[in-house]
């Protein structure tokens, strides 16, 4: 499990540990220059990413350890992490500590340095801890611990050089570090006193001994595992038995049955940091967290917490709306310009019409409706979205929204799960590992979906702006964003709706343990951002376009002018789902649409119009306006329109989310349960709402 | 001038309490250590969210949420 892949045995491997929230990813990234995604909010990195640097001649590995407040092993995280750190036998652990809030993060800290004294500590938003006027005396703060202490500024750049160097000595033993020893009450010490000799004989050096006896008087069932995995220590019957028999024999010392002891050895840890921050650190003002108490204060209040939240989501979809306008006609003019010239010179080859019509009809027309429409919206989402993110935003959602998902059975950090889910679906299923309890985590796998991810919500803005906000004049925009509004809250309520009802049947359960660590505001990275989420967005959309749209382009082509008897492929299957999709207020050409869009929510429209315009005379699609027409004309109306959306947000997951669940979930069932929940869902919804509407002469 | 005991989540916004005893078991009182919420640490009660629960508390320099289930296993002494 702990292989890491080595390019030469010269490598020097170095774990990275810290709180959640501490920029660790950042420091990661920093130091690697690889793109992994960071985030501020609890929990966010969840599997250890690797990355490499060089430095002074030298190569490493860099491990990214899942960030944690412990690791006592309360969870997977913790054990992952402390299981590397233990066996993974890294050269060094560099843990990274949070500046403003330097007491807490100690605590991670001293245990790191009770297991391995190879330790160098970063004490990273230096820049943060000045703006709240906090001193910290970095080099007393050395000298307390033993161990080199280096400030950063990950996100500026600062500090790293000085932090390479530190690791590069403590990795090769050129310095040696002698790190504090945390001292416990008599009695512990006296038992460990009795117990470590013969912990060292049975450990043979592989491991701490003095922090195994420790973990052995906490009774530390996971740890036990982990030793015989890893270590294969062959722990012969004779060795065990001698060692429960010395472990019995401590019981006059202390009282392990006692809940207190495992306490006394926490607490231990934590006033030691209460200590050593005494001493190093200096708060220059008494209100260094004011301003952030204000902004909570505000953000979180009763009466402003959730209509602020509506206010900031809806703003960022009127900006993308109105943004995304411009480049989106630009581009549409631009790729109808070069297909003009493509369709020319395909004549002046005299090529026949099927080469002509796969290569520009069906791809590129494609191709060009991804770029054109799909991408300018998320290429200003996306940044938009990032920035809410980087300020700490996101975090006070789930605060503002946790008691509706606790009245729903789930878990608050579902929001956070689901924040992800407007990115991308299969991104907010992985993110949900931050959820520890599996019942809460299978649900919010189930129920990610209802959130509309960036393949969807430009295609809600298009249908939105040409249908439901179409006669509303000046405030078109207004209402577009209002009813995407609409839709993503209807999303927000099913999520809860359902996972109140999978609370109640196929995943019975009590709501398990929730604490949410509300993490400094934090000023964003603006230009760092734009860039990265631009640069990023498109090519990750592009990407998918030429992957995954191209080919379909070309297949939808094929299925919409080979014909069988007097009716193309395509004419054969929307007839034959044409009854039912009836019946959901939609045609079979959009329910033909969807399903054929299931490698990604991005070609659903494109699929769509070049359904409807194999069927009658080709037209130019310059603008939305055509596109209205071209639905029109196609026997479109506003339930039509309202169907479609609804079924937008609530049908199957892209084949890429669908593979994902299955990765996260180990299990085909809860995949297909995950494919049939939204399902289900969007037709009994749509259902509804059409037959209604029929019913009451709407249509 | 001691004051009286009382369960975390009845600690008012703006009051402080001093932690004398957790009540929780397995992991959740080993998280809550972990938080810091050991004995004779000051809590400071901050804000409930919109909704009345959960309800951020300060404490070891960090602010933490929870909701009454976990908050009501800290008995706190109040002291406002």
């Amino acid at each position: 499990m702990f292989e890491v892949k080595l390019d030469s045995p010269h490598d020097l491997v170095i774990a990275l540990a810290g709180n959640p929230n501490t920029g660790k990813s950042t420091v990661f990234n920093s130091l690697t220059g690889l793109k992994q995604h960071t985030g501020n909010w609890p929990g966010k990195t969840v599997t250890n990413a690797r990355g490499k640097y060089r430095h002074k001649g030298r190569s490493f590995v860099l491990v990214d350890l899942p960030g944690t407040y412990s690791l006592f092993a309360s969870s997977v995280e913790e054990e992952v992490a402390r299981d590397f750190i233990c066996f993974g036998r890294p050269h060094a652990t560099v843990v990274v500590l949070d500046a403003t809030c330097l007491e807490r993060n100690l605590n991670l800290a001293l245990q790191v340095i009770e297991i391995t004294e190879k330790v160098v500590v970063c004490v990273n938003l230096m820049d943060e801890a000045k703006r709240k006027k906090i001193k910290i005396d970095l080099a007393g703060l050395s000298v307390k611990l033993g161990v080199p202490v280096i400030g950063t500024n990950a996100r500026d750049g600062i500090g790293l050089a000085d932090l390479k160097d530190a690791v590069l000595k403590v990795a090769t033993g050129e310095i040696t570090v002698e790190p504090m020893r945390v001292e416990y009450d008599r009695n512990v010490e006296k038992a460990v006193e009795i117990l470590e000799p013969i912990v060292k004989e049975s450990v043979n050096g592989k491991i701490n001994s003095r922090w195994l006896s420790l973990r052995l008087f906490d009774g530390d069932r996971s740890l036990l595992k982990s030793l015989d995995h890893y270590l294969d220590l062959g722990f012969e019957p004779d060795k065990k038995e001698r060692l429960s028999d010395t472990l019995a024999s401590v019981r006059d010392v202390i009282n392990l049955e006692d809940i207190r002891t495992k306490d006394r050895l926490v607490e231990s840890i934590v006033n030691l940091a209460e200590d050593i921050c005494a001493e190093t650190v200096t708060y220059e003002t008494k209100q260094h967290n004011a301003l952030d108490r204000k902004i909570d204060s505000i953000l979180t209040s009763k009466a402003f917490g959730i209509p602020i939240m509506l206010v900031l989501l809806g703003m960022v979809f009127w900006i993308t709306v109105e943004g995304a306008n411009v480049p989106s006609a630009m581009l549409a003019r631009g790729f109808n310009y070069l297909e003009e010239q493509l369709t020319a010179l395909f004549m002046v080859w005299d090529s026949p019409v099927w080469l002509h019509g796969i290569l520009v009809l069906g791809i590129y027309k494609t191709l060009a409706w991804v770029v054109s429409v799909m991408l300018p919206p998320m290429a200003i989402f996306f940044p938009l979205f990032t920035l809410l993110e980087d300020l700490g935003y996101l975090p006070r959602v789930a605060f503002n929204l946790d008691s509706f998902f606790k009245r729903a059975c789930a878990h608050g950090k579902q929001v956070l799960t689901m924040c992800m889910g407007f990115g991308c679906n299969a991104a907010g299923i992985i993110a949900c590992r931050i959820i520890d309890s599996p019942r809460e985590r299978l649900i919010a796998i189930i129920t990610n979906n209802f959130v509309p991810c960036n393949g969807r919500f430009p295609t809600l803005i298009a249908i939105a702006s040409i249908f439901i906000a179409y006669n509303m004049g000046g405030f078109k925009s207004i209402g577009t964003v209002l009813s995407v509004l609409f839709v993503i809250v209807l999303g927000v309520f099913l999520t809860l709706a359902i996972s109140g009802i999978l609370s109640k049947t196929i995943l019975k359960g009590l709501p398990s343990s929730f604490t949410l660590e509300l993490p400094p505001y934090r000023k964003p990275q603006v230009g760092r951002i734009i860039v990265r989420s631009i640069f990023d967005r498109t090519l990750f959309v592009l990407g998918r376009a030429v992957v995954v749209a191209a080919p379909v382009g070309a297949v939808i082509w094929l299925m919409a002018n080979v014909t069988i008897g007097d009716l193309s492929i395509l004419n054969h299957g929307a007839s034959f789902l044409d009854p039912f999709a009836r019946l959901l207020g939609l045609d079979g050409f959009i329910l033909m649409a969807f399903i054929l869009g299931l490698p990604a929510n991005e070609i659903v429209i494109p699929i769509l119009i070049m359904s409807y315009m194999s069927q009658g005379a080709m037209l130019e699609l310059e603008s939305f306006e055509s596109m209205r027409q071209l639905f029109v004309e196609n026997g479109w109306t506003w339930l039509t329109a309202v169907c479609t959306m609804l079924f937008v947000l609530n049908h199957w997951p892209c084949a890429t989310t669908l593979l994902t669940i299955r990765k996260e979930t180990q299990s085909l069932k809860w995949t297909v349960i995950s494919f049939l929940v939204p399902t289900v869902t969007g037709v009994i919804i749509c259902y509804t709402v059409a037959q209604l509407a029929y019913l009451l002469g709407l249509v | 001038m001691k004051e009286k005991l009382i369960p975390l989540h009845m600690l008012s916004p703006g009051s402080f309490g001093r932690v004398t005893q957790l009540t929780a078991r397995d992991n959740s009182r080993r998280r809550m250590l972990d938080l810091g919420f050991i004995n004779n640490t000051i809590v400071e009660a901050l804000q409930k969210s919109p909704s009345g629960d959960p309800t951020a508390y300060q404490v070891r320099g960090a602010v933490i949420a929870l909701r009454s289930e976990e908050a009501s296993n800290i008995l706190v002494e109040c002291f406002s």
